[in-house]
């Protein structure tokens, strides 16, 4: 057994190509892995200094001391609330759009979806300063509507394209044989195509709202540290204290609504309903 | 004749890539199944869509009962469309995809299920109410469409190759249970196809159409003994042309006499001989090149091989004149 793990024999049991294979699936794990498994476990590290590898003194001490800060519990509320928010008016704003651009042919369609790209283009910073101007103008600084706003320019992509990809999985003839059977085209709609594009609208829906709860640096600068989500205080607590630990306690719980979203989803998340949202067609 | 039911008048419809129909003209009457066939392209879906109200006419009239339907869309037409794939929503079981349209027309509960109840025994599939469509076979995924459009009693079922994307076999028993079902409930039925067998097999009449005109509008035996045109006798069945004076004589390869020797109108020699069940077909070539096609039995075709003299008497046959 164990001269079996000399990787001289290794190489030779399972030959050239299966060895560098796996090579280079351990290189990936520890890659990817490495740095969450590293995370769960300075959460749980009392005391830590940075030389060592693994922590002096383990326990939940750190957190103690972040559900014992007000801020926390309050920047909890404040993330559901901006991302529930982001979702529900990027829905209501985008999935018409989409229906539009799948459906209908019209000039400047492909100019319009790739508008979309457009703002995911350009550096953020650059247009988050040139919104704020807008914003002081509007009384926009430093409240919900604001933050919002900043929020959905990030969402509007996945929200338009990934749906658009849905309803152009629609076929014709399920939403005609509808109107065929006397629904009216308001009640097709409802009936048969919304029901079928579900999926793609629920990825996109996932998206939004996670890239809502983790947006940290628009909301920072529109927020004007009025609007402090979680990752906005959680930016305050970690550049105030110099302890890892709280930041690595932070990202747990941030990953926590993350995770049960992807679960709750995972039907529908693939690499198809992600690709097929950005084929231009 | 009984009463007219679908009346198309001088109906146009012109796509903006200029392809389209122009100047349709069609009656057809009560308790008919009339089938429109024709190449892909030739514009038998774009009719057929511009009388289920998916597609907008440029100009003309259509006519159900003697009532003009043009200016209604889909859902206030008296017609029931069948498309030739995708005709289920799948997120609905079979019970709700029949029950969806009859709903819609306020049928207290009992009714509608007792008349899903007798339609699905109609098309042989009792007890699927529960089903999805993904649980059922692309044949009876269409059995359940065409349910779904006579439970509604529609005064036209319009059928866009229904059959299409079914395989062989089982295209062929659903043309006979469509057919049942039609003489059963007297039905009028528009059918598109460009299977010619299936249009033989199920019409009372057929409309040949090719780019966008109609070629000839007849029935069936009709169409297949005197072609009107060239197409016609082209698309149809199997046909030999064979030029003589300039003319182009068309006959069917059943319609050949084959005697052995180099005694009758047109010597041939012998180039393929093949067994296909209780008939064999044979091709000769004749001394011009061309080759002709003929149904011969087994036992003429034992005494055959390729190569070997014969002579062909031409039977019945349509004479057209050469295409300019």
């Amino acid at each position: 057994m164990f001269k079996m793990l000399n990787p001289c024999r290794f190489y030779h049991a399972v030959g050239r190509k299966k060895f560098f294979e796996f090579i280079l699936l351990a290189v990936f794990i520890l890659f990817f892995y490495g740095p969450l498994l590293n995370m769960l476990m300075l959460a749980f590290a009392d005391t830590y200094e940075v030389p060592a590898v693994i922590p002096q003194e383990w326990g939940v001490k750190w957190w103690q001391y972040i559900f014992g800060k007000d801020a926390l519990v309050s920047s909890i509320i404040q993330s559901f609330v901006v991302a529930i928010v982001t979702t529900c008016v990027s829905m209501v704003l985008c999935i018409p759009a989409a229906y539009s651009i799948a459906r209908f042919k019209y000039p400047g369609r492909k100019l319009f979806m790739l508008s979309f790209l457009l703002t995911n283009a350009f550096p953020k910073l650059g247009i988050y300063t040139s919104i704020a101007v807008l914003f002081y103008k509007y009384g926009l600084m430093g409240t919900y509507p604001g933050v919002v706003i900043i929020h959905m320019i990030h969402s509007m992509m996945f929200m338009v394209w990934l749906p658009a990809s849905a309803f152009r999985a629609v076929h014709r003839q399920q939403e005609e044989a509808a109107r065929d059977v006397g629904a009216g085209p308001i009640r097709t709609f409802f009936k048969v195509t919304l029901p079928l594009a579900v999926p793609g609208i629920a990825v996109a829906t996932l998206y939004t709202f996670l890239g809502s709860m983790e947006e940290a640096q628009g909301t920072m600068l529109v927020g004007l540290a009025k609007v402090k989500t979680m990752p906005v205080t959680m930016y305050g607590i970690v550049l105030d204290s110099t302890a890892v630990q709280i930041g690595a306690v932070f990202a747990i719980i941030l990953i926590i609504p993350s995770a049960f979203l992807i679960w709750v989803m995972r039907k529908y998340i693939g690499p198809e309903a992600i690709a097929g949202g950005f084929k231009m067609k | 004749m009984a009463n007219i039911k679908l009346q198309i008048k001088d109906m146009t419809k012109k796509y903006d890539n200029g392809d389209g129909v122009e100047h349709i003209d069609l009656d057809i009457y009560e308790g008919e199944i009339v089938t429109l066939l024709g190449p892909s392209g030739c514009g038998k879906t774009t009719i057929l869509r511009t009388i289920g109200g998916f597609l907008d006419v440029t100009a003309g009239d259509i006519l159900v009962d003697g009532q003009s339907i043009v200016k209604l869309p889909p859902e206030k037409r008296p017609t029931a469309m069948v498309f030739q794939s995708y005709n289920l929503w799948p997120h609905m079981t079979i019970y709700e995809n029949l029950a969806f349209g009859m709903k819609l027309r306020k049928i207290p509960k009992d009714t509608i299920d007792r008349d899903i109840k007798n339609i699905l025994e109609l098309v042989h599939m009792p007890g699927c109410e529960k089903k999805y469509p993904n649980q059922l076979s692309g044949g009876q995924q269409q059995r359940i469409a065409i349910a779904r459009s006579l439970l509604l009693k529609p005064s036209l079922l319009l059928l866009d190759e229904p059959f299409s994307a079914l395989d062989a076999k089982i295209r062929q028993q659903m043309r006979e249970e469509l057919k049942k079902i039609q003489s059963d409930l007297g039905i009028t039925v528009v059918f598109v196809t460009h299977d010619q067998e299936e249009a033989m097999a199920l019409s009372h009449r057929i409309v040949v159409m090719n780019k966008g005109k109609f070629d000839q509008v007849g029935t069936p035996e009709e169409i297949y003994d005197k072609p009107a045109t060239l197409h016609v006798a082209g698309f149809i069945g199997e046909m030999n042309f064979v030029e003589r004076d300039g003319k182009i004589l068309a006959v069917r390869p059943e319609d050949i006499t084959v005697k052995l020797g180099n005694e009758g109108d047109l010597p041939a020699l012998v180039r393929t001989i093949m067994l296909l069940g209780h008939y064999v077909v044979m091709t000769a070539e004749d001394s011009k090149g061309e080759i002709i096609k003929c149904f011969i039995d087994r036992e003429l075709a034992e005494q055959l091989k390729p190569g070997s003299q014969v002579s062909l008497c031409l039977g019945k046959h349509t004479v057209f004149e050469k295409e300019a």
